[in-house]
């Protein structure tokens, strides 16, 4: 994977496979150029043995294949910048998942094409869950719900349109770009 | 925020497009991308983009961009199938955003598909 956002896109669907039915994602930058991604769902959430086994390339809950390469990618990438992976599960209550990364680091990805993402994830799920981004760093911060794009489009405009795609994906652009400009690329 | 008016201006300017689409549903083409670990990570995510923004350009009301899983091979993304009804599924293998608008034109519209492209010419070589 060549961004954070990249990632993102990849993890989220662990969250939606999970049954989840609010989706929050978050980005928090603080001074020291940390950056934290978290990704909490109320999904079904796993097992204590399954939470002990789940960082390996070799477990995965798929059945046609014995690798999943998603969640060991994504620690590596955050280890590899002098940050980590965070996990914790409940059975029945759902996951959360923090990714932390050194942005000072020569060897952190950029946050990448975040926009896009969202608009990518939104696309493929548009009826369920909800998904909620917010985004925090010393330059300011922003909120962005479905629920809030539901709201105008009424029921018979689903979020997968692509007008809509478009919509979303420009939207949050605008608003991230003063909040990230400076990890973006 | 981009304007919530704007989106709404989306909503009444869309809303008769579905419609039109809900009576022809048979008549609708599928492009399916495949958007597991392998395919985000070989770029799947502006092949779909592209594909999105081709559909809204061209305006093209009977045709759905949805996305996939991994089907195992891996070695082969981005990979897109496109289902035309009436015939044979078409997998084109190594996809990038600039190959988007000719596989559009040419498949999709004009139907003929991009051999080149094809998950045939591609275990040809």
């Amino acid at each position: 994977m060549k961004e954070i956002a990249l990632h993102l896109l990849d993890i989220v669907q662990n969250s939606v496979r999970a049954g989840a039915s609010v989706v929050e994602i978050g980005f928090d930058l603080d001074s020291s150029g940390m950056l934290v991604m978290s990704v909490a769902d109320d999904g079904c959430g796993m097992s204590p043995e399954l939470l002990e086994r789940v960082r390996s390339p070799f477990t995965t809950t798929r059945t046609t294949r014995k690798v999943g390469l998603g969640i060991p990618l994504l620690m590596q990438n955050a280890v590899l910048s002098g940050g980590g992976l965070e996990l914790n599960s409940e059975e029945g209550r759902g996951t959360v998942l923090k990714a932390t990364f050194n942005t000072r680091s020569i060897d952190c990805l950029p946050l990448g094409d975040l926009a896009s993402t969202m608009a990518t994830i939104i696309m493929g799920s548009p009826d369920r869950p909800e998904f909620h981004l917010r985004c925090h760093s010393p330059e300011g911060e922003m909120s962005f719900t479905t629920e809030e794009v539901r709201a105008v489009l009424g029921e018979d405009v689903p979020l997968s349109e692509p007008a809509v795609s478009g919509w979303i994906q420009q939207s949050i652009q605008e608003e991230i770009e003063p909040i990230f400009g400076g990890i973006m690329r | 925020m981009k304007s919530l008016a704007e989106l709404e201006a989306i909503r009444k300017a869309t809303i008769s497009k579905i419609n039109l689409r809900n009576e022809d549903k048979d008549g609708a083409t599928r492009v399916v991308v495949g958007m597991a670990t392998c395919g985000i990570a070989a770029g799947a995510r502006p092949v779909m983009l592209s594909f999105v923004e081709q559909v809204e350009k061209k305006n093209l009301q009977h045709v759905t961009v949805s996305q996939t899983g991994c089907v195992g091979m891996c070695r082969l993304e981005p990979m897109v199938d496109v289902y035309v009804p009436g015939h044979e599924k078409v997998t084109y293998v190594h996809v990038k955003p600039d190959m988007v608008e000719r596989i559009v034109t040419e498949h999709i519209q004009g139907g003929h598909p991009v051999t080149e492209y094809t998950i045939g010419a591609a275990e040809n070589n």
